[in-house]
């Protein structure tokens, strides 16, 4: 294999697994902030029980989010050198402004979330939670500024030796996907989280444990579980319209779309023939149209009007994004169905409803990713869209064999964290919150 | 003074500070984690010093991610040459950080291998110490470099024994600081025991601040006729004589505070020999990188001068806040 795709992989991997966390940790925290926040008004004792615990399970899962974070910051410098000697002018700000602006934030107040609830004032303690919440998303944000300035560039110029130089920072900040983006990965992490709180609390009060402290997690995570795939879908739709607005060649490989027409259908399952350039599978008519603009004649420019070069791996995508899309619509009939119940005063019974829940925990993170490989897949062969290919961005003193070694080195050790993860996870929830 | 030199020089000095702060406060608690089976005898003994650090390691950590980031943006020729240079080094510096971070929380929750997880602190923790110095001496001393800035050695060219010099007198100052942080946050017998750490470490770093003095007068001459030489010796040694003499006042603060002041010295120093030099390259002078030829634009650099002076008070600030909501002793078990 050569040193490009390694690296390719490893990157690939080594973020995908990051993620995993960071996609809990924005959710769980928005939660401690709303159980803190009742807290303070109502002076329930449930919502400190609440609060205490999912802050134990937050210092579980930001730990290993933080530890695998800092490696994905040094392989832009090991493994992209050439990226970053070219967009240094860009990109370096951007992870420094994180630094700066989010990652102090967090992990400074994240010590007296953990450890200081008898130390400091409950007003303390609640801003401490409000800090903590405002870091994580700030650091989500200036992530997905960088990411997305590498989808939709904006804001540079291009000087006499090739250096890409800053032109104008607001532009490159709020680039034309970074908001789109960053909504709808935020809410996805919501409902990730949303997910794994019902989960968790569903399992208690099927088994009849932790009283009325479960009744009112489970309570908060049907409401949250209800609201957050619905505006998922809303933010992936205008996530949609930018794509094929910005990326026209990436949307069409996303929907398996060939050939410029009007009235374009919607694949709801299907298989994109990348040689035949045709795609096969159920779909609803003229509906890809109709979502673009609301007019269900309006025309979509297909692959074919792309060198095909230039085309990612067209089913691929196909697939994973169409996985995510699933998953998204298959969370919304399932949230829906759980605030009927919570409405109808039937949830504590639903005994077949209670025993779904936990299995459901793994999807929103299956969303996740394939939402992500579909972007960054459909985007290649560039790493910055339409000004750098990745093959130029890796760097030439990094050998095969380093990587394979380095790859080997990170596969073994995220195993390792992620078995003491699952462990440690299930044996939080055994233990539960504090009686 | 819109001149992009003014700016350049500026980002030497905050790169030098973010890494100085990186040094004094994740030092203290990269010193806890490798003098930790010294210290601590008793499981109860090693909780305590655990628990002093739990708060704080992640923030401290930070100011290394900030300041990578920092040399990303303002000189990414060199944070380029140097990560990718040194990529065996830099997995192992990755290595070491993962398991330290991993393994405190692992130890805490997982009973059946409290042990474990402890060796895998204590290894981290002592791997890291040694590292940075290491890295550090390497680019102040020089690598070879070719005429496309490329890093041209090898794993083997990282372990020279002036660059290893830089690494065992990081070293010494690293654990000289967890101990006298042991020293401020233990009492008792515990608090005796980071008292004779300390007694022996300050010995170790008067010996090894005086070789690294000695070596860096040889090997840069031009030094010899800089004053912030002779200043930067003359703290050092003032943060040592310092921690000597105040034995008997019992200010378990002051320690601390001294022994910070001899790490500043050490950097004082790295950062007059180095200036204005990023990465040296050894084989000819003018391949080295330097804050003139490997820096971003005015405007990046502008840019990153309004993010830092205004952010970092304020980080600074609320970083001082919670410190103080953590003050004093710390006791065996915190929940
Ligand atoms: C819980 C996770 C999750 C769920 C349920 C959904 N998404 Fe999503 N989606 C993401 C998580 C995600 C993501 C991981 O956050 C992505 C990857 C890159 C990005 O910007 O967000 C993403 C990207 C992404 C893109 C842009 C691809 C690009 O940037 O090139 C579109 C068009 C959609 N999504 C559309 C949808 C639609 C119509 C959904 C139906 C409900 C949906 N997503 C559910
Ligand atoms: C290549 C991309 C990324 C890089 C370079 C990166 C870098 C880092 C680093 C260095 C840390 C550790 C900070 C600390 O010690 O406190 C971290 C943690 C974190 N990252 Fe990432 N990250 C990336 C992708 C993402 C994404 C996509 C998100 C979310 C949308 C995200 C959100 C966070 C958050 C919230 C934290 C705090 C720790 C946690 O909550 O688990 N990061 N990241
Ligand atoms: C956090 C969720 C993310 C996931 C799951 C993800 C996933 C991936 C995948 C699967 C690839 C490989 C694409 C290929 O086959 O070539 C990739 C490549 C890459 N992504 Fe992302 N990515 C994420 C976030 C980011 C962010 C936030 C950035 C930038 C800050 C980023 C920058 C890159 C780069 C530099 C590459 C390497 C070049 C390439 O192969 O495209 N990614 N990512």
């Amino acid at each position: 294999m050569s040193a490009l795709l390694l690296a390719r992989i490893q990157f690939a991997f080594t973020v995908g697994f990051h993620f995993l966390f960071p996609a809990m940790t924005l959710g769980t925290a928005l939660v401690i902030l709303i159980s803190e926040t009742l807290y303070l008004i109502k002076k329930d004792e449930i919502y400190k029980k609440i609060t205490d615990f999912l802050a134990k399970l937050l210092g579980l899962i930001f730990v290993i989010g933080a530890a695998t974070g800092v490696t994905l910051e040094f392989s832009f410098g090991m493994n992209w050198s050439e990226y970053s000697r070219t967009v240094g002018d860009i990109f370096g700000p951007i992870l420094a402004a994180e630094g700066v602006i989010a990652f102090f934030l967090e992990s400074v107040f994240i010590g007296i979330l953990i450890f200081a609830r008898n130390k400091v004032s409950p007003g303390v303690y609640w801003l401490a939670a409000l800090l903590v919440f405002l870091g994580g998303h700030l650091s989500a944000f200036w992530i997905v500024v960088a990411n997305s300035w590498m989808q939709t560039p904006a804001g540079y110029q291009i000087n006499e030796v090739g250096k890409i130089i800053l032109s104008n920072f607001t532009q490159a900040v709020f680039n034309p996907s970074t908001m789109i983006r960053f909504c709808h990965t935020v809410m996805a992490s919501w409902m990730t989280c949303a997910i794994m709180i019902a989960g968790i609390a569903g399992y208690y009060v099927r088994k009849g444990l932790h009283g009325q402290t479960a009744r009112t997690l489970l309570k908060i995570g049907i409401i949250l579980f209800a609201i957050t795939p619905l505006l998922q879908l809303a933010t992936g739709h205008v996530h949609a319209i930018e794509v094929i607005n910005m990326q026209p060649e990436k949307a069409a490989a996303l929907e398996g779309h060939f050939v410029t027409k009007k009235g374009v259908p919607l694949y709801i399952v299907g298989f994109a023939d990348e040689q035949n350039e045709r795609t096969y599978g159920i779909y609803v008519p003229n509906s890809l149209s109709f979502l673009y603009n609301f007019d269900w004649n309006s025309e979509i420019r297909g692959l074919k009007e792309f060198p095909k070069e230039n085309w990612p791996p067209v089913n691929f995508v196909f697939q994973t994004y169409h996985i995510m899309v699933g998953i998204g619509i298959l969370s919304i009939a399932m949230g829906l169905l759980g605030v009927f119940l919570l409405l109808t005063k039937k949830i504590y019974e639903a005994k077949l409803y209670l025993s779904v829940l936990p299995f459901l925990i793994p999807l929103p993170h299956i969303a996740h990713e394939t939402g992500w490989i579909s972007a960054e897949v459909g985007r290649q062969p560039w790493i910055i869209y339409g000004l750098m290919k990745t093959a130029d961005g890796a760097s030439t003193v990094v050998s095969a064999n380093d990587i394979l070694g380095s790859l080997i080195m990170f596969l073994l050790v995220y195993l390792l964290l992620f078995i003491m993860f699952i462990m440690l996870f299930l044996k939080f929830v055994k233990n539960g919150p504090p009686s | 003074m819109e001149n992009i030199q003014n700016f350049q020089i500026l980002w030497f000095i905050l790169i030098g500070i973010l890494f100085l702060g990186y040094s004094l406060l994740d030092g203290f608690d990269l010193g806890i984690g490798t003098l930790l089976p010294f210290l601590g005898k008793k499981k109860e003994e090693k909780d305590i010093l655990i628990n002093s650090i739990g708060p704080f390691w992640d923030g401290n950590e930070v100011w290394l991610i900030t300041g990578a980031g920092a040399l990303f943006a303002a000189f990414p020729q060199a944070y380029a040459t140097a990560f990718s240079g040194f990529y065996p080094a830099m997995l192992l510096v990755l290595l070491a950080l993962i398991f330290r971070a991993v393994s405190l929380e692992f130890r805490a929750n997982d009973e059946a291998r409290t042990g474990l997880w402890e060796i895998f602190f204590i290894a981290g923790s002592c791997l890291a110490a040694l590292l940075f110095g290491v890295a550090l001496g390497n680019v102040i001393y020089g690598v070879p470099l070719d005429n496309k800035m490329e890093f041209a050695g090898n794993f083997l060219t990282l372990l020279r024994p002036v660059p290893l010099l830089f690494g065992i007198t990081g070293f010494a100052a690293i654990l000289l600081q967890g101990a006298s942080y042991a020293v401020l946050k233990t009492e008792g017998e515990l608090r005796q025991r980071s008292f004779q750490a300390l007694n022996i470490l300050l010995w170790v770093n008067a010996a090894t601040a005086s070789i690294y003095f000695i070596v860096m007068a040889f090997n840069f001459r031009p030094l010899l006729e800089n004053p912030l030489f002779y200043a930067a010796i003359l703290i050092t040694l003032l943060g040592l004589a310092e921690i000597f003499f105040s034995w008997k006042t019992k200010n378990d603060n002051a320690l601390f505070w001294k022994s910070s002041l001899s790490f500043a010295g050490l950097w004082l120093a790295a950062g007059a020999a180095h200036f204005p030099n990023l990465i040296k390259a050894i084989n000819d002078p003018n391949l080295s990188i330097t804050i003139f030829n490997g820096s971003t634009s005015l405007y990046t650099l502008k840019i990153m001068s309004v993010i830092a002076l205004v952010g970092m008070p304020i980080v600074v600030g609320y970083t001082v806040f919670v410190y103080r909501v953590f003050k004093g002793k710390t006791a065996a078990d915190h929940y």
